[in-house]
């Protein structure tokens, strides 16, 4: 199964692609875990969330895939940190520059994108190693990845606690919200049920490869 | 099998040499004033912007609560307890705003209040009709209660419709309500000075229900006595 591995390592397409399925950082890693339960009870908070912590990631990845040669080890996570609450406090002032009521809905949780830990963990295990380049697209990768993920719960915990998409009601007024779905309960369920139809195509596609 | 895994460290091994507390103190340094100067420079250039934001939202919201009112005029409260305009409309030390309609007539005053929410204060303003003596209309503009629960008190048509005819009539000595504000059950409301709470966001409407009630017993009585000098004079 193991490939041999080029001095130049993995061609930059996969850099890229990792983060959106093989190794998708919520449905894979299972990282970051936080906002993906918190913010996910409507597809514009989740649009949003997804959107600023992608920002966030390119800026960081890039910063410090730059800097790695001169960060001592020692210090290094202090300094990632920094660098990630520095994007992070400016992404904040540019959505509230942007739109004043994407600020309101979001609230709290942009400031708490400085512990997700995607960000710092694609900083030590990927920016510190890799020249700027492939940094930056192995960000926009999990930032993507990410992103959709976050609209999968979102979606789903919008259309079935609210019965609406995107703020549009779309089951009309008989429809009785299930009120757990935007409680933080619904967002381990639906994620469940997520992994459990990930973890179940895995399964069926590693079976089909054994067969054929 | 051991230099496997060194290969791919290989780009990122420091040199074995050991790193002195100097070169720490000056890496840390560097991306510090890096980052001081990215968090300068974007608040600096962002300032104006949300500044200007904040002013139009808060525009935009006094004439949505107090709606057929075309110009405003601002109002505060001074070291001596007397009501007295601002030269400028959008000053945000600005307590109260006299709304007038075309014909320059007062058509109502919208008052800003503020009290804790759930997690943090909430800020709203609210449409007062001194003719009728009712609430007209709330809005809140600035909360953290919780996504898809508390935050409801913002936008639950139901909810935000308890504050289109609000009866805070006031006894005739002008001082306390005749019917101090209730908040009753969902679907409960049968009288005209009760609030019907969100189910499952009581925490949120007991706090919009007590900044009102606070700010009726503080602020109306001055006005109504603003009001009535205006008149006599």
């Amino acid at each position: 199964m193991d490939q041999p591995v080029s001095p130049q390592g993995p061609p930059n397409m996969d850099i890229f692609l990792k983060g959106l399925w093989k190794e998708n950082p919520t449905f894979v890693q299972l990282l970051g875990m936080c906002p993906v339960l918190a913010v996910t009870n409507s597809v514009i908070n989740a649009l949003a969330m997804g959107l600023a912590t992608m920002f966030v990631l390119i800026m960081s990845n890039l910063l410090v895939s730059l800097l790695r040669k001169v960060i001592p080890k020692q210090v290094r996570i202090a300094t990632y940190i920094l660098i990630i609450a520095t994007f992070v406090t400016v992404t904040d002032y540019a959505i509230q520059a942007i739109s004043i009521e994407v600020h309101k809905s979001l609230g709290a949780f942009i400031a708490l994108i400085v512990v997700n830990c995607i960000i710092l963990g694609r900083a030590e295990a990927f920016a510190s190693k890799n020249s700027p380049w492939k940094s930056i697209l192995d960000a926009l990768g999990m930032g993507l990845g990410f992103t959709f993920a976050v609209l999968c719960l979102g979606v789903v915990r919008e259309l079935l606690g609210n019965g609406s998409l995107l703020g549009i009601p779309v089951f009309g007024e008989s429809f009785e919200p299930w009120i757990i779905m935007i409680l933080p309960g619904g967002a381990f369920f639906v994620l469940g049920g997520w992994l459990l139809l990930f973890n179940w195509l895995k399964i069926r596609k590693s079976a089909g490869v054994q067969h054929g | 099998m051991a230099a496997e895994p060194q290969k791919d460290l290989a780009g990122a091994a420091q040199p074995a040499a050991e790193t002195g507390s100097g070169k720490m103190v000056m890496a840390m340094g560097a991306v510090g004033s890096i980052a001081a100067v990215l968090i300068v420079f974007t608040f600096q250039f962002t300032l104006p912007i949300i500044e200007a934001n904040k002013a139009e939202y808060l525009d935009k919201s006094v004439y949505q609560v107090m709606s057929g009112a075309t110009t405003k005029k601002a109002y505060a409260v001074d070291a001596a307890g007397q009501l007295q305009a601002l030269a400028d409309e959008n000053d945000p030390a600005a307590q109260y705003y006299f709304c007038y309609n075309a014909e320059q007539k007062l058509v109502g005053i919208v008052v800003k209040a503020s009290g804790q929410g759930f997690q943090d204060v909430i800020r709203l303003i609210y449409g007062y009709d001194p003719d009728q003596q009712k609430v007209v209309g709330m809005k809140v503009l600035q909360s953290t209660e919780t996504p898809g629960l508390g935050d409801k008190i913002e936008k639950d048509p139901v909810f935000l419709a308890n504050f289109q005819a609000l009866d805070v009539t006031f006894t005739p000595g002008g001082t306390s309500l005749s019917h101090p504000l209730e908040l009753v059950k969902s679907g409960e409301k049968n009288q005209p000075w009760q609030i019907s709470a969100i189910t499952g966001a009581t925490v949120s409407s007991r706090a919009v229900h007590k900044i009102l009630s606070e700010s009726s017993k503080a602020d109306l009585p001055l006005l109504v006595q603003f009001l009535s000098q205006q008149t006599g004079e």
